[in-house]
């Protein structure tokens, strides 16, 4: 009995790719097998990503794939093949210099363990984008789709909200629906 | 009951207000920026050259003997590099470390005989994960089916299968404690209250799971890094499974992405790690998938089937409580039935009942082990006693305030020896209920719930509890069981290293794991800026290994921060007590004149008259003809604090001593809306107050208070670990095991009130377990409540939906019959 027949995939298949992940572009033969999440985080060192189920559910492996959170467990690395990919390190990866967004979680409290923090922090990046004003039930039903064991959530409603004050600090709200996808209603292009 | 038990710590007088700059502020934790960042660290982001990856062939079946392993097509894959066995184990290691009878032995890989559905069963060591799990699927493995133990009254059937033949029954364990009076109690109660109640089977469920990467290393060191907590406490233990003296392993702690029990004393993983490395000599990763945690993992938890009974006078006191548990713990006992010594630490609440029987009978079944899950068993018998209260105040026409205030402990009564011996330190119920009582209008909702059932027909109930969160544990819990323990264990110490450095910056060294959620990095940052007036900011936090590791039990039980505060104040003081020396000896003061302030050493009452500790540092590493004499270079200091309060069991057991004497408090209080046509709920309101003694820092208390309740609202409401009857496991994945998301946990209202404890530095208590000691019972509380008129009671965890509306129509069956 061979492998292949157990896997349906041939592991020795590779493709080359090429994606632009956190604004820039990189190219890479990968195994046609290979989960995009263990692409990032095994050939790319992007550890932000991480794996609670594997399985589509907690959401902890999101990333934002031109501009939309999705599983980067249920996708291949080749699905990645032309498009753009950001995990938290495209707000910063720097925990002495940290994104607004990251900020308010910081202060907010808006985390314990961290495990599920990255795609949170992606989740409020991408519907902040879409627009400002959320009530909290509003905010608790966008999230609901990542998994936080440790905070109750309370926390994380609140840096949310929080995070929407700190980007839109200055603006005049409400500010205009955008496209979800980042572009020329990102607030925080040079993040 | 009262006691002789002085409090010890005299700096810790709750009255007065002492001046204090950090404790007690919200503070801003020191550990989130690197979480934030994804830089956590976590075991499956560490890379070591050379790594290989282990996956693991769980068992099919529930119960079965092992007939033979055919690894020749896995093994034939490219990259695959070994196959390893129970029968490796077997022959090369002894038995995993087991706190219950030695009758019930654990390996890692199964030997012989597989017992639960997802045992491990074989380990596929390969070049990568992916082709480990490649070998896994090549391996073919044949069983020997036995009848399936799953029931747990039928497993103490006479014909019934033997889980584990040496030990010659499945009921691993029986005892019963008599503490006071109980059969006088209830013969003289004009009430007595009963129930059977299922408390279901939930687990900790972190969002990471438990994982190990072992390397054989340098002069025959077995290094192996894992988020396993507290393994300074029983490193040892694995090195006698592993057949390595204990000087040559060493375990570096990991950071661990959420725990709640699950990853404490966590040893199957990184003994199976320890045992793949050093079979094949060469670095191995054992991480488990999410099916290998839910199914294998060290910590299922409390899965009890209870016969309950309260004793009550006509006009509402509590005289007597008589429970008899019969708990399913799985295939092995991993912790003995400390689960339920736990339970006795609080067995009577905040009331005073001053008689109680405990029966327990601990069964094998085919399910996965019982461990630690948030609350150690204690939450459970919260829930079965507040149960048995509302059913009390409800028969008797009380509210549920009522009742639970005419039996509260008063706060001069303290401290309050509980039947069974444990000791209550302090605190002040009747405060946290009026607090409670204070947060929410309890007169306006009970008006809207009759006017919104006549005007509009809808269905609202409101619960309250009021329970205990027991603190800082003693060892005794695990072993007053037996009249003649095998290993008496007393200890449960914590340490801290405080250094400063020749520059004069601080570092604090921590012994018993790593960062698991909580902060231990901002309570050490806090305490240290707290003992030498330095900004916390500038503090480092570092964590032994542990070969280097001073004793340390680490976090469970609600204990670290009591601990590592009484450690890190105790290595502070031997500091202060050197750096004072040493500047008085240069300044030709005496030592007795001067104090640490700000981070300088001063002369008191004349602060121009001093050292910075950075010109104190200095004097300490590199000039040592400028010290005292008999005093040696360097400024570190290490301090283990033992556990402040804690009394052997008495011989016969009638007492069993004091054990979890850090008594915290808190009272929870939820509205919800039922439809009773669908079994769907809604959040209304919910307040929670919880006294943690003296709050270190306000913001992470209230983090454990909501994250507390988002895990009681799983186990009262959606999670549950099924097997079905014949043994086969229903809820491998999160599609079955419900974890509650943002839009299940309520809104909540928190406050808090700080009753010091008299015996812990700064008077602090645990409040680490949080919401989840009170949350099971307030939902329960107020479904009944909300579907008073069907006769509804929760007697089952969790309380589905669908059990509601089954509960619903039955009760419309029958007044459709009447």
């Amino acid at each position: 009995m061979t492998t292949q027949a157990h896997m349906g995939a041939d592991p020795t298949v590779q493709r080359v790719i090429t994606a632009r992940i956190n604004g820039r572009d990189v190219t890479r033969a990968v195994d046609t097998r290979t989960t995009l999440a263990d692409w990032l985080r095994d050939e790319l060192d992007l550890v932000s990503v991480h794996l609670g189920c594997e399985h589509g559910v907690c959401g902890a492996c999101t990333v934002l794939l031109d501009g939309q959170s999705v599983r980067a467990c249920l996708l291949l690395a080749v699905q990645a093949d032309g498009h753009d990919v950001e995990t938290v390190e495209s707000l910063s990866g720097d925990p002495n210099d940290l994104h607004p967004i990251q900020q308010a979680f910081h202060e907010e409290h808006g985390l314990q363990c961290g495990f599920c923090t990255p795609a949170m922090v992606l989740r409020t990046k991408e519907i902040l984008e879409e627009r400002r004003e959320r009530t909290d039930e509003e905010v608790r039903q966008e999230i609901s789709g990542i998994l936080c064991r440790c905070t109750g959530y309370q926390n994380i409603v609140n840096a949310v909200q929080c995070a929407a004050r700190k980007l839109y600090a200055g603006s005049p709200a409400p500010i205009a629906s955008g496209t979800g996808t980042g572009g020329s209603t990102d607030p925080h292009p040079g993040a | 009951m009262t006691t002789d038990i002085t409090p010890a710590a005299v700096d810790a007088a709750p009255d007065g207000q002492p001046k204090r700059k950090w404790i007690g502020r919200s503070m801003k934790r020191v550990e989130d920026p690197r979480l934030l960042t994804g830089r956590g660290g976590f075991i499956a982001d560490q890379k070591i050259p050379g790594l290989l990856h282990a996956a693991i062939y769980r068992s099919p079946v529930p119960h079965g003997r092992i007939v033979s392993i055919d690894a020749t097509a896995a093994l034939a894959i490219p990259g695959v590099v070994a196959v390893v066995t129970g029968e490796d184990c077997k022959a090369k290691m002894n038995p995993c470390m087991n706190f219950g009878p030695t009758t019930i032995p654990q390996y890692p890989l199964a030997v012989d005989k597989v017992r639960y559905v997802g045992e491990a069963v074989v380990a596929v060591i390969a070049e990568s994960r992916y082709l480990a799990e490649d070998g896994v699927d090549a391996l073919k493995v044949e069983f020997e089916e036995l009848p399936p133990v799953v029931d747990p009254m039928k497993a103490l059937q006479e014909d019934a299968a033997l889980l584990h033949e040496e030990h010659g029954s499945n009921l691993a364990y029986e005892r019963t404690f008599t503490f006071g009076e109980v059969d006088d109690a209830f013969a003289q109660a004009d009430l007595v209250v009963s129930d059977t109640l299922h408390w279901g089977r939930s687990a900790g469920m972190p969002l990471e799971t438990t994982g190990a990467i072992a390397r054989p290393g340098l002069n025959g060191v077995l290094e192996i890094f894992c988020n396993s907590m507290n393994f300074s406490y029983f490193v040892w233990l694995i090195a006698t499974a592993l057949n390595v003296p204990s000087n040559r392993v060493t375990i570096s702690p990991v950071p661990a992405g959420g725990s709640f029990g699950s990853k404490f004393t966590a040893h199957k993983v990184p003994t199976l790690a320890g045992f793949l490395a050093l079979q094949v000599n060469r670095p191995v990763s054992y991480i488990e998938d999410r099916f290998d945690h839910i199914m294998n993992s060290d910590h299922h938890a409390s899965d009890r089937y209870y016969d309950a009974k309260l004793a009550v006078t006509s006009d509402g006191i509590l005289l007597g409580l008589d429970i008899d548990v019969v708990d399913d713990y799985g295939a092995y006992l991993q912790f003995g039935v400390g689960t339920h010594g736990n339970a006795l630490s609080q067995g009577v609440g905040p009331y005073r009942i001053k008689n109680l029987r405990y029966g327990l009978r601990a069964v094998l079944t085919n399910k996965c082990q019982q461990g630690a899950y948030r609350g150690f068993g204690s939450e459970v018998q919260n829930w079965v006693l507040e149960r048995l209260i509302d059913q009390a105040a409800e028969r008797l026409g009380m509210a549920p305030e009522e009742i639970r205030r005419k039996n509260f402990i008063q706060p001069d009564e303290f401290p309050y020896k509980i039947p069974g011996g444990n000791l209550y330190d302090s605190g002040d119920y009747p405060a946290v209920l009026d607090k409670a009582l204070s947060m929410i209008d309890l007169e306006h909702w009970r008006k809207e719930q009759k006017r919104l059932r006549e005007e509009e027909g809808r269905y609202i109930g409101i619960g309250l509890a009021t329970t205990q969160e027991r603190s800082v544990f003693s060892s005794t819990e695990f072993w007053y069981w037996f009249d003649e323990p095998a290993f008496p264990i007393t200890s449960s110490p914590e340490s801290a290293t405080i250094t400063v450095d020749p520059a004069g910056e601080f570092q604090v060294l921590l012994h018993s794991q790593a960062m698991w959620g909580n902060s231990p990095e901002t309570v050490a940052a806090m305490v240290v800026a707290e003992e030498f007036g330095v900004d916390p900011s500038t503090v480092n936090i570092r964590y032994a290994d542990s070969a280097h590791a001073l004793p340390g039990t680490g976090p469970g039980g609600s204990r670290f921060t009591v601990m590592v505060t009484g450690a890190i104040r105790g290595a502070a003081k031997k500091l202060q007590k050197k750096i004072i020396e040493i500047a008085a000896h240069t300044l030709e003061v005496p030592p007795e004149d001067m104090e640490i302030t700000d981070g300088r050493v001063q002369v008191k009452g004349a602060p121009e008259l001093g050292q910075s500790l950075a010109e104190v540092a200095l004097t300490a590493y590199f000039f040592a003809l400028n010290l005292p004499p008999g005093m040696t270079s360097g400024l570190e200091e290490a301090y283990t604090y033992d556990h402040p309060l804690t009394t052997l069991p008495s011989p016969d057991r009638s007492d069993l001593g004091i054990f979890y004497p850090i008594m915290g408090h808190n009272c929870h209080i939820a509205v919800m809306e039922v439809d009773p046509e669908t079994g769907m709920t809604t959040w209304l309101d919910y307040v929670a107050v919880h006294d943690a003694g003296t709050i270190v820092n306000p913001i992470t208390l209230g983090g454990h208070v909501t994250g507390g309740t988002a895990q009681g609202v799983g186990t009262a409401q959606l999670e549950e670990l099924v097997y079905d009857s014949d043994g086969q496991f229903k809820s491998s994945s999160f599609w079955e095991y419900l974890v509650p998301s943002a839009t299940e946990v309520p809104p909540m209202k928190l406050g808090h009130v700080e009753t010091p404890s008299p015996y812990t530095e700064f008077g602090i208590k645990g409040g680490g377990e949080g919401g989840r000691m009170a949350t099971p019972a307030v939902i329960s509380a107020a479904i009944d409540d909300a579907l008073r008129e069907y006769g509804m009671r929760v007697r089952n965890l969790p309380v589905r939906p669908a059990d509601i509306v089954a509960a619903v129509q039955a009760a419309r069956q029958e007044q459709k019959a009447d």
